[in-house]
């Protein structure tokens, strides 16, 4: 097979990113040439968001070499790195809810005359360049805070090549985009790839990449695996590449049994076109893990039947009974008993300057009151049981909670919701950032829980988790559950190509 | 340059149609909503106040209120800048007092030396706002603490210079600055003593009013065009999308800090060549940064940052003062004055409060 990669603009030598104890990147080499679209596969955790990060000067890394056109470089920012024609579009938009259109196109050199800003000549380049993506209807004057999502991504692209890449890095650019938009993306990365720009182009869509693709690379937990010319390999051997690795067994055995009666009913259930027409089953002492790729309404899903989110249309049954929270307080009450270990322990699920005994008790409150104050005996009780119970280890409830270790930390946020005695328990990704002794334990915990009969739905970007821990599987994918996977379908195979949304056992199209 | 990634086919853009020029224009209005609510609420309370009066609509009560709105309308003006970034300057009243007492020494004597003096109080007023900046940017210490306690210390330095009110100023400058333009080039002798007929239109103008507009068009909206004015919208809008787009953030803090300072130098001097004196009264500091924090709330300008601006600041202290002036000619009991001061307050933060119905996920509304 001939090199992929010839005359390269960008390379990477022996690069490795470590994140704490975590290594993101590992010895990675990688290249990219000029005038391809160049693909770059892999699962959640693969490495493929440092990758770009290092490239477009918002992290360094910790060893290795990075050149352009030959010239060692290293970016100390950003800015660095648009010097040198790297110019990246982010997945998190990199925008100015309060500034205009124009404004945010020219942000980082705007045309000025006398020193001064031209704001008419910022205006004609911000039309030039909206039109250059056929986006003429977006006023240069908006504010970008009024423009819809699609909208300010298209936007952020013409921001982009207002800067005159080299490199254009595009990190999931269409998925907020409609699909008319999707199809000028299309023609400008054509155009582009003929007036010879090297572009990068991450993608969950397969059929994006069937599409568009040039060349592909796959990374795999944070190294670079392969990397190939269009059509070079199918679809199954892409997903191969993808997991690759074996699933060990620290997973609690599951119970073999009929499906139990329905503890959590939803049905219909759509929020804002981040959630589409979703309905989902969870019964009484069952595991159900919500799995697919980052950011395809599993959180949005968690939220609302938490009550987080307005504007929620279907319907939630609750031990047959309807309800509908309308925040947090309802979902926890006594009638409904939904509980939520939250996204982000640090922010949602602790307040970090308190201490353990405050945050184990803070969900539970209403149980410890007797009258208007707190009975701290019976919180003193209850704050001991749960410590013993999930094994936390303290030196004393009265520390503050920050001081524990991360496993701990998260063992606390899911004892505090324990102790309210909830009948659905919601996880959003709760093992994320643990070490691997504390993840078991939370495995072996769930497990108990659910044959206590609580309904316990999952969501973790962690496959192997799913695979492990969960009765059934519910794969979303833009908002909408496209498979259910159930005892021995559920294997790596079947959630990645679900989570892609193809088939693969169908034949090769890169 | 652009061309680079513009097809070599594609059609120039076209030019806007007059239906989207006039489209922008509600655009434009829609945007400063709450400028223009602020003046309206202003021009609705001061028409009502002048048919009120029984001198009212005329050049002499102009030139009163002007007098008693200035300095408040710099020290807001001031205050506005750190709150674009997203934060709040506990020292405005303070710098402004301490310039208030630098001039009572420095503003008079010889035309040469009043000017010197003039120079010097904008520039230790700057230089106060300087010291903040770099202690938020270098200290790396929220400004609402940063100011707290250079307010102390300007406080301090007031004190030093006025241990007792007193002092005195240019007696020329103190008429021709608080009254009419006809008065102030009658006092200089320019523009054939204010007779002039090219300077009649404007001749009816209170002095500070005129200053007002041009340290409005001559400072204000030449930066806010500049790469570093931009920048602290950026900043309050969102600190790490102007980080990553590549600004200028350090420069255009401690440039907001700067600024700050110096209009609240400007309100400190001339407070001294209105009252012709100096006084380093801690209480009346207090008050006026606490009155500037409700100028620019009632100007529209979110605490959080990003949006709004120093225009509106000026009428949300119009509509704090008119509301004082109100006092006397409806003959309410003075007393009940702050508490309509606070109904007013309380009802322009609730506007901008709307905006939290139509939020969809409730936890963004803490975030």
């Amino acid at each position: 097979m001939p090199d992929p990669i010839a005359d390269p603009f960008l390379t990477l030598s022996g690069v490795t990113k470590r994140y704490g104890g975590v290594r993101a990147l590992e010895g990675v080499d990688f290249a990219c040439s000029r005038g391809k679209i160049h693909a770059i596969l892999g699962e959640n955790g693969a490495g493929k968001s440092t990758l770009i990060k290092i490239m477009s000067g918002v992290v360094a890394p910790d060893e290795g070499v990075m050149r352009v056109e030959r010239r060692e470089v290293s970016f100390a920012s950003p800015a660095e790195a648009n010097g040198a024609g790297v110019v990246c579009i982010f997945q998190e938009l990199s925008l100015l809810p309060d500034l205009s259109v124009a404004d945010n196109i020219c942000v980082s050199t705007p045309p000025r005359r006398f020193g001064l800003i031209d704001k008419g000549a910022q205006r004609r380049r911000a039309e030039e360049l909206l039109a250059a993506i056929g986006c003429e209807d977006v006023n240069p004057r908006s504010r970008v805070r009024d423009l819809p999502l699609s909208r300010r991504q298209m936007v952020e692209i013409a921001k982009a090549l207002g800067k005159n890449p080299k490199l254009l890095i595009l990190d999931e650019a269409t998925s907020a985009l409609t699909s008319a938009d999707v199809e000028r993306v299309y023609d400008v990365l054509g155009r582009l790839r003929r007036q010879d720009v090297a572009i990068l182009y991450i993608s969950h869509r397969m059929h994006e990449i069937e599409a568009l693709a040039d060349v592909a690379s796959v990374f795999r937990n944070g190294r670079h695996i392969e990397t190939f010319a269009k059509g070079a390999r199918s679809n199954a051997a892409i997903v191969q590449m993808m997991i690759g690795r074996e699933i060990s067994s620290q997973y609690p055995p599951k119970p073999e049994r009929p499906r139990p009666a329905p503890m959590l009913e939803v049905r219909g259930l759509s929020w804002e076109g981040r959630l589409r027409d979703i309905s989902l089953d969870v019964g009484a002492g069952e595991i159900v893990g919500l799995g697919g790729l980052d950011g395809q309404g599993q959180k949005e899903l968690l939220l609302a039947l938490f009550g987080v989110l307005r504007g929620v249309k279907g319907e939630i049954r609750v031990g047959g009974k309807a309800v509908s929270p309308r925040s947090p307080a309802d979902a926890k009450a006594a009638d409904v008993g939904i509980a939520l270990v939250p996204e982000d322990r640090k922010t949602e699920g602790l307040m970090l300057p308190m201490t353990v005994a405050e945050n184990l008790a803070a969900a539970s409150l209403g149980r410890f009151a007797s009258g208007p104050f707190i009975d701290r005996k019976a919180e003193d009780i209850a704050v001991g049981e749960a410590i013993r119970e999930l094994q936390i280890k303290v030196g004393s409830p009265e520390d503050p909670v920050w001081t524990l270790s991360g496993g701990n930390q998260q063992k606390v946020v899911i004892a505090k919701w324990l102790m309210t005695k909830p009948r659905v328990i919601l996880l959003n990704d709760p093992t994320r950032g643990i070490d691997v002794g504390t993840k078991q334990e939370i495995y072996r915990l769930l497990r108990r829980m659910a044959d206590e009969g609580a309904a316990i739905l999952f969501y973790s970007t962690d496959y192997d988790e799913l695979i492990g821990c969960c009765d059934r599987v519910a794969i979303l994918y833009d908002g909408a559950v496209v498979r259910e996977l159930e005892g021995a379908a559920i294997t790596e195979t079947a959630i990645v190509a679900s989570s892609l949304n193809i088939d693969a056992e169908a034949p090769a199209h890169v | 340059m652009s061309d680079q990634v513009l097809p070599a086919d594609a059609a120039p853009a076209a030019p806007r149609s007059g239906r989207r020029r006039g489209g922008d224009w509600l655009l434009v209005l829609r945007q400063n909503g709450s400028l223009l609510f602020a003046i309206a609420l202003f021009a609705l309370l001061y028409l009502g106040y002048h048919l009120a009066h029984p001198r009212g609509f005329t050049t002499q009560v102009l030139v009163q209120n002007a007098n008693e709105a200035f300095t408040l309308a710099m020290v807001a003006m001031a205050q506005t800048i750190p709150v674009l970034l997203g934060g709040l300057d506990l020292s405005v009243g303070a710098v402004m007092t301490m310039v208030n007492c630098i001039a009572s020494h420095l503003v008079i004597g010889s035309p040469g030396q009043i000017a010197l003096g003039i120079l010097a109080c904008l520039a230790s007023g700057a230089l106060a706002g300087f010291v903040n900046g770099c202690v938020v940017v270098y200290g790396r210490i929220p400004p609402i603490i940063a100011t707290l306690a250079t307010a102390a210390i300007a406080i301090g330095v007031a004190l030093l210079l006025r241990p007792t009110p007193g002092g005195k100023l240019d007696e020329d400058l103190n008429w021709a600055m608080t009254n009419s333009v006809a008065d102030f080039a009658e006092t200089f002798g320019l523009a054939d003593g204010g007779k002039a007929p090219w300077l009649a239109p404007v001749a009816w103008l209170p002095v500070p009013v005129v200053l007002l507009v041009l340290v409005v068009v001559l400072v204000w909206l030449p930066f806010r065009r500049t790469v570093t004015g931009r920048t602290i919208y950026a900043i309050g809008s969102s600190e790490s999308a102007a980080y990553m787009s590549g600004l200028p953030l350090n420069r255009a803090k401690i440039a907001a800090f700067t600024l700050a300072g110096f209009f609240a130098g400007v309100g400190g001097l001339f407070l001294a060549i209105q009252t012709s004196s100096g006084n380093a009264d801690l209480p009346q500091a207090g008050a006026y940064t606490l009155n500037s924090i409700a100028s620019v709330v009632i100007g529209g300008t979110s605490l959080v940052g990003g949006s709004g601006g120093p225009v509106g600041s000026i009428f949300g202290t119009l509509v704090l003062r008119v509301i004082s002036f109100g006092f006397r000619v409806f003959d309410i009991p003075p007393l009940l004055q702050p508490l309509f001061e606070g109904l007013v307050l309380l009802a322009a933060v609730s506007l901008g409060a709307a905006r939290a119905l139509r939020v969809r996920n409730t936890l963004d509304l803490f975030r």
